[in-house]
């Protein structure tokens, strides 16, 4: 509708490009880079391969075979409410690494600056006097507080890390996780897979086997970490599966906030993402786990976009352990995602705020799964969906009180909101409750964009996709709050960028 | 896959057909043979293990004592009585009543009710299988069929007998309602040791039907039964099920809404104590909404104590088109102890924008404040937690329309719950 628009008074060319621009996916370009390759498809050579390439030990080798050879007898899941494309897994790469990352470089100052240009281009300049530059707004923070450490993967390996010394200086341990392997194996050998074990299905069975980078994040007893991390994952070449594995360990008392930011290329053919997060939470330590996902979603007609098949599990452990899961999920032509926290630990807290978008014919399965095991423990669910164009978008969760957990208690809200009349908007909890001291209770409400709100905001002078921007930025407001700042202004910006297109 | 076709061929072996509809009755064998009998892996049976369903033979059920007087007894209603699932001419009353045509599946079956019979069980298997239903429409021995052209003179009460203990009764009733037609039909009573009863019910335009079902006393008896109905423009469906007792009782409804402006109701209420046996209620609703500002409600209550286990699983699906739906539903329980346990999946799946739909579900204890204050003036302890369950349940029963029926309802309820008390 966009380019039929004629140019008022007062409005410049400019300005109408820019609207129009909008609409487009803004990180689909392509870094030209020489790439290595592992050769096409996966067989116990290809795990043997990638973990050579790690320069692994025995153990960790090992490891990947074990979960290889069950992953072979597994069959993909059918269970969501998606229309799975059938997925050729040997016509894929496992492994894509730029040729000036073979030898890894000592510093940032070694990197290839073609690289560090792609992350600055992103708006994550891996140089650590200037974390903040391209976030909206950034220019009005006093950014003297406000410094963010990043481990830029790209591809199947981790470009570098910033702020490692500092972080070093506060025991805080924040690396890639091929690294994590080779300097700190007690920590990854007592900790991995004990989250999401090797057996857990089909995609993190698949990630155990093939997984080529990640980050690792340990924070020591009592320590709250000094500055927020954030990975950030951009898939740059064709054809190639991005399988990263993150795991954080939080100590006693410890407290980190984690951010997470993704995206890759515009191309007509669909690639895989299959990735694992553990997270571990020790007595009373506290872990923020915030994604803004914006892996490209596939053009109008549904062309191409990642599959995004993601298993992300937090284990509170220890007594008065606490999680808080946020995600924005607006990118990926699929989504199948349900970061969940397993309550152990008396008196522990799980949280879960999400905003899921689909336009066009993107397709969304996504919620969270909230294992009371501990006595007194307490979860909360705000979920929020919002389906637009073709898009299917469900919110699929658990909330489960064991015998043993006492006095606990869930409140889950799923709100679903229906832009036009092609789309789906789904809701499929499950709730287990086996004692009678917790309280369980769920709400859920489907609607469509308010006719009212959008009368009252044209009446005032703004455009239809503006205005349906804002309702829809209103009815995700619990969601966008949970948010770390930075992200926030980021989301709230997705929200509107990604529904472009939907009205009219 | 062999094991699968074995296990239906054993299930049916020993079952002996009603006659005729051989055409409904071998599409449904087929339709079976080709989904199987279920298993705890198939979705809608995660909760329930239907082995005691897919058993050749019934587990043995003793019927409870006579000890109360049948219910609606005093109501002016047209008795059909069926003892172990075989129909009882002597206690049941003339099959004649204005406004209504009944026949019955082993007497004489007429046209309509060979063009209707399995029709809406074979659509209401998509997209989910219901294989005991398809049972059922196989191998039915009897079942009323109930063709309505005005407004029913009075009430159809069928009531079902257990006296064998090893009795497996499959009964499938048809009820069809003309343009206008209006009924209420009652169920009443436990049918048998294991009961598999299905019933179709095609409403057409402007027609209203009634349902109010009560399942129980027996507390070692099993039952599977499916409500199937079709629901045409400006119809009215309104179905209640009480459930008291019972070792395994699964209630599927799968509402069909295909007309503009039509209104579908089903509500439970079901008491579960796990001192008298085991107690597993299991109610499967979906609602299809394809016509334009339909509305639909789903209530559903358990009071559930003693390892008594209560499961919810109910859908309300919006088909694209099916604009300015009002979709409710609500499942919740009263858990009375500490062992029972309440699972639900309450699903909303929606393809259309300008609809309102809500769900809800909750758990938990009884309310310590409620009961305190009722305490603090003077109401004995037992006796308020039995006004504090019973308001629990108000919203359930409140779905029955007819005021004299929900009296007695209630009168029932308050019955059953002083046998319970602890």
């Amino acid at each position: 509708m966009t380019q039929e628009q004629e140019i008022r008074e007062g409005v410049d060319r400019e300005t109408v490009e820019t609207v129009q621009n909008m609409g487009s996916y803004k990180y689909g370009w392509e870094t030209e880079i020489e790439m290595e390759y592992a050769p096409k498809g996966i067989s116990e050579d290809i795990v043997r391969l990638i973990s050579a390439k790690n320069d692994e030990p025995d153990w960790m080798l090992d490891w990947r075979l074990e979960a290889y050879r069950r992953w072979v007898e597994m069959e993909m899941p059918d269970w969501a409410l998606l229309k799975l494309p059938e997925i050729d897994y040997q016509d894929l790469y496992y492994y894509a690494r730029p040729k000036s990352m073979v030898e890894k470089p000592k510093s940032l100052d070694e990197v290839d600056p073609k690289l560090l240009a792609t992350y600055e281009k992103l708006g994550i300049p891996l140089k650590e006097q200037l974390i903040l530059a391209g976030v909206e707004g950034a220019e009005n923070i006093d950014l003297s507080n406000r410094q963010v450490a990043v481990d830029a993967v790209f591809d199947s390996v981790s470009v570098g890390t910033t702020f490692k010394e500092k972080l070093a200086e506060a025991g805080v341990i924040f690396c890639s996780i091929s690294e994590a392997i080779k300097e700190h194996p007690e920590l990854v050998k007592q900790y991995l897979g004990t989250v999401v074990p090797q057996t857990d299905n089909f995609f993190a069975t698949l990630n155990c086997a093939v997984f080529s980078d990640g980050s690792f994040v340990y924070v020591p007893p009592g320590t709250r970490c000094p500055m927020e991390l954030s990975t950030y994952f951009r898939i740059n070449a064709e054809n190639t599966g991005q399988f990263e594995r993150t795991l954080i360990i939080c100590d006693k008392g410890a407290y980190v906030s984690y951010l997470e930011g993704c995206t890759a290329p515009k191309r007509d053919t669909a690639q895989l993402h299959a990735a694992v997060v553990e997270i571990v939470i020790l007595e009373d330590a506290e872990v923020k786990y915030s994604t803004v996902q914006n892996w490209f979603p596939g053009d109008e007609e549904g062309k191409g976009g990642i599959y995004n098949f993601v298993t992300k599990r937090a284990d509170c452990r220890g007594a008065r352990a606490k999680v808080m899961w946020t995600q924005v999920e607006t990118g990926s032509a699929i989504t199948w995602k349900y970061p969940s926290c397993i309550l152990r630990g008396d008196e522990s807290q799980g949280e879960f705020y999400s905003i899921a978008i689909a336009n066009n014919y993107q397709q969304a399965d996504t919620g969270t799964k909230m294992v009371h095991l501990g006595k007194n423990t307490r979860s909360r669910i705000v979920s929020k969906g919002i389906s637009a164009g073709q898009a299917q978008n469900t919110y699929r969760g658990l909330v489960s009180m064991h015998p043993r957990a006492k006095n606990s208690r869930n409140y889950t809200q799923c709100d679903s909101l229906l832009i036009g009349d092609k789309c789906g908007a789904h809701t499929v909890p499950y709730i287990e409750v086996k004692n009678n001291s917790s309280r369980v209770e769920h709400e859920a409400t489907t609607s469509k964009v308010d006719d009212d709100q959008l009368f009252y905001c044209r009446a005032r002078g703004v455009g239809e996709e503006e205005a349906v921007a804002l309702v829809v930025n209103g009815f995700c407001r619990e969601v966008l709050q949970a948010l770390p700042m930075e992200f926030a202004m980021e989301a709230q910006s997705l929200v509107a960028i990604s529904l472009e297109g939907s009205v009219g | 896959m062999a094991a699968k076709e074995e296990m239906v061929a054993a299930r049916l072996a020993g079952l002996t057909a009603g006659p005729g509809l051989s055409g409904p009755r071998a599409a449904a064998r087929a339709r079976l043979a080709a989904m199987g009998l279920p298993g705890r892996r198939d979705e809608y049976w995660r909760w329930t293990d239907p082995a005691a369903l897919n058993a050749v033979t019934p587990a043995p059920a003793t019927a409870a004592a006579e000890d109360e007087a049948p219910l609606f007894d005093a109501l002016d209603r047209l008795k059909i009585v069926f003892v172990d699932g075989v129909f009882d001419a002597a206690a049941s009353d003339d099959l004649a009543l204005s406004g209504v045509e009944i026949a019955r599946i082993a007497d004489k079956i007429p046209g309509w009710a060979e063009a209707l019979y399995g029709t809406l069980e074979a659509a209401g298997q998509d997209p989910v299988k219901r294989p005991f239903a398809a049972l059922n429409t196989a191998q039915a021995t009897d079942g009323v069929l109930i063709r309505v052209t005005a407004a029913a003179a009075k009430p159809i009460n069928l009531i079902y007998v257990h006296k064998s203990e090893l009795s497996d009764p499959i009964l499938h009733h048809l009820v069809q309602l003309e343009p206008g037609a209006e009924l209420t039909l009652l169920e009443t009573g436990p049918a048998g040791a294991r009961f598999n009863k299905v019933m179709e019910v095609d409403l057409a335009a402007g027609a209203r039907f009634h349902h109010i079902r009560a399942q129980g006393p027996d507390s070692e008896r099993r039952a599977v039964t499916h409500v199937f109905a079709r629901v045409a423009e400006k119809a009215l469906f309104k179905s209640f099920t009480v459930t008291v007792n019972g070792a395994l009782t699964r209630n599927e409804a799968v509402i069909d809404i295909i007309g503009n402006d039509a209104v579908a109701h089903v509500a439970g209420a079901a008491l579960g104590d796990g001192a008298t046996g085991a107690f597993l209620h299991d109610d499967t609703v979906f609602v299809t909404h394809a016509g334009l500002r339909c509305e639909s409600r789903q209530v559903f209550k358990k009071v559930l104590k003693h390892g008594a286990i209560g499961t919810f699983q109910g859908k309300i699906l919006v088909k694209p088109g099916a604009q300015k739906t009002d979709g409710y539903q609500i499942s919740q329980s009263l858990l009375l102890d500490d062992d029972s346990q309440f699972l639900a999946k309450p699903e909303l799946e929606i393809y259309a924008d300008d609809v309102k739909c809500s769900h809800g579900s909750t758990t938990g204890a009884i309310d310590e404040t409620a009961l305190f204050y009722l305490r603090s003036r003077g109401v004995p302890e037992e006796e308020a937690k039995g006004l504090l369950v019973l308001s629990f349940l108000a919203d359930a029963i409140d779905e029955i329309e007819d005021a004299g029926l929900k009296e007695e309802i209630v009168a029932r309820l308050e019955t059953w719950l002083s046998r319970h008390r602890d």
